[in-house]
C-alpha cells in the first residue's frame, strides 16, 4: 500500500518475536490451566496474528482503508462464530414448540 | 492494456496502465483488491473454524484425544518454517523495494523452499494418519480412552479439511512465487514496480496466519 520501506532488522525482530511467542504457547499448553489453556493459546496466535498483520503485511504503514476492510471482514467472522454458538448454547433453554399457535 | 509493455525495463510509462493517474493510485488499488480478497479468504476458513467451534463444544473429550494423536513437535517445527517463510517473504519484498533483483529472486527461491519443507513434513504427518487408521471413514479405527468414535472421526474430518485447505493454499502461493521468480529472473521488477511481488506477499503471510491459529487449536488443546 505504501511505499515505507522498513529496515530489515525490523522484520528480524518480529521473527525473532513470532518464535518466542511460539515457544510460549507450547510450554503453557504442557500446563493444566483448566479453561484458560484455551484462551491463553487463543491470545498468542492473536498477537503473532496481529505481529504479522501489522508488520509483515505493512498494514502499519497503510492508509485508512485496509483497517476499515479488515475491520469489517473480522466483524463478520465474530458475526458467525458469535451468533452460531448463542443459538446451540441457549436452544435447550426451553422445550421447542411441537405446533404452531 | 497496458501503455507500452516493456519486458526488461520498468519505468513509470512503461508499468502504469491508462486508467490510473498515477503508480501510487494503482498500487493502492492493486492493494485494496488482495485484502478484499483476504477478508473474503477469512471468511472462508471462518466456516471451518465455526464447525471446530460447534463440535469441539459437542464432543470436548473426543477433541482432547484427537489432539493428543497429533504429533506436537512436527507441529511446532512446521509453525517455525512457516514463520521462517513469512520472513523471507517480507525479505523478498524489502529486496524488491530495494531494486536488488538477485536477492529478490534468491529470497523467493528460499521462500518456496521452505513452503516445500512444511508440505513434506504435512505430507509425513498425514503418512501416519493413514497407518494408524485414523483417515475419516469406514477404515477409521481408534482405540482410545473414554472418547467415542463418531467425536473423534469428526476430529479428524476437521483436521483433514483445515489442514488440507491449508497445504492447498501453500501450493498456489508456491505456485505464484514460481511466476514471480520467472518474471524477476527477467528484469521485470524493479524498485518503482513491484506491486505482484508485495500481493502475493499479502497472500503468503495470510496462509501463515491460518497456521498460526490452526497450531493451537489442533495440536495444542490435547497436551496437559
Amino acid at each position: 500500500m505504501s511505499d515505507h520501506v522498513a529496515p530489515t532488522r525490523l522484520y528480524y525482530a518480529i521473527f525473532a518475536a513470532l518464535m518466542i511467542l511460539t515457544a510460549v504457547t507450547v510450554t503453557v499448553a504442557f500446563r493444566d490451566l483448566g479453561l484458560l489453556n484455551t484462551w491463553v493459546a487463543m491470545t498468542i496466535a492473536v498477537a503473532k496474528a496481529t505481529l504479522v498483520v501489522l508488520y509483515f503485511m505493512h498494514v502499519r504503514w497503510s492508509g485508512r482503508l485496509v483497517p476499515i476492510l479488515l475491520a469489517a471482514g473480522l466483524l463478520w467472522l465474530v458475526l458467525l462464530i458469535a451468533l452460531t454458538m448463542s443459538d446451540y448454547a441457549s436452544r435447550e433453554w426451553m422445550a421447542a414448540p411441537t405446533r404452531l399457535g | 492494456m497496458r501503455a507500452q509493455p516493456g519486458p526488461r525495463m520498468a519505468d513509470t510509462r512503461q508499468v502504469l496502465w491508462h486508467h490510473f493517474q498515477s503508480l501510487e493510485h494503482q498500487k493502492e488499488t492493486s492493494a485494496l483488491g488482495m485484502w478484499i480478497f483476504l477478508v473474503t479468504e477469512i471468511l472462508f476458513f471462518g466456516g471451518m473454524f465455526v464447525c471446530y467451534v460447534v463440535y469441539r463444544t459437542a464432543y470436548p473429550d473426543a477433541w482432547l484425544s484427537g489432539s493428543a494423536t497429533l504429533d506436537v513437535r512436527l507441529g511446532a517445527i512446521n509453525t517455525a518454517v512457516l514463520i521462517g517463510s513469512s520472513l523471507t517473504m517480507a525479505l523478498a519484498v524489502h529486496a524488491a523495494q530495494a531494486g536488488q533483483r538477485r536477492l529478490l529472486v534468491a529470497m523467493l527461491l528460499l521462500t518456496m523452499a521452505l513452503g516445500g519443507v512444511f508440505l513434506g513434513i504435512k505430507g509425513v504427518e498425514y503418512h501416519h494418519k493413514w497407518v494408524e487408521s485414523l483417515i475419516p471413514g469406514p477404515g477409521f479405527d481408534f482405540h482410545g480412552h473414554g472418547a467415542g468414535v463418531t467425536g473423534v472421526q469428526l476430529f479428524f474430518a476437521l483436521y483433514f479439511a483445515l489442514t488440507g485447505m491449508h497445504a492447498l493454499h501453500l501450493v498456489i502461493g508456491m505456485g505464484l512465487m514460481a511466476n514471480l521468480v520467472r518474471q524477476g529472473t527477467a528484469g521485470r521488477f524493479d524498485a518503482a514496480y513491484y506491486t505482484p511481488v508485495e500481493m502475493v506477499g499479502l497472500y503468503w503471510h495470510f496462509v501463515d496466519i491460518v497456521w498460526i491459529f490452526l497450531f493451537p487449536l489442533l495440536y495444542l488443546l490435547g497436551r496437559h
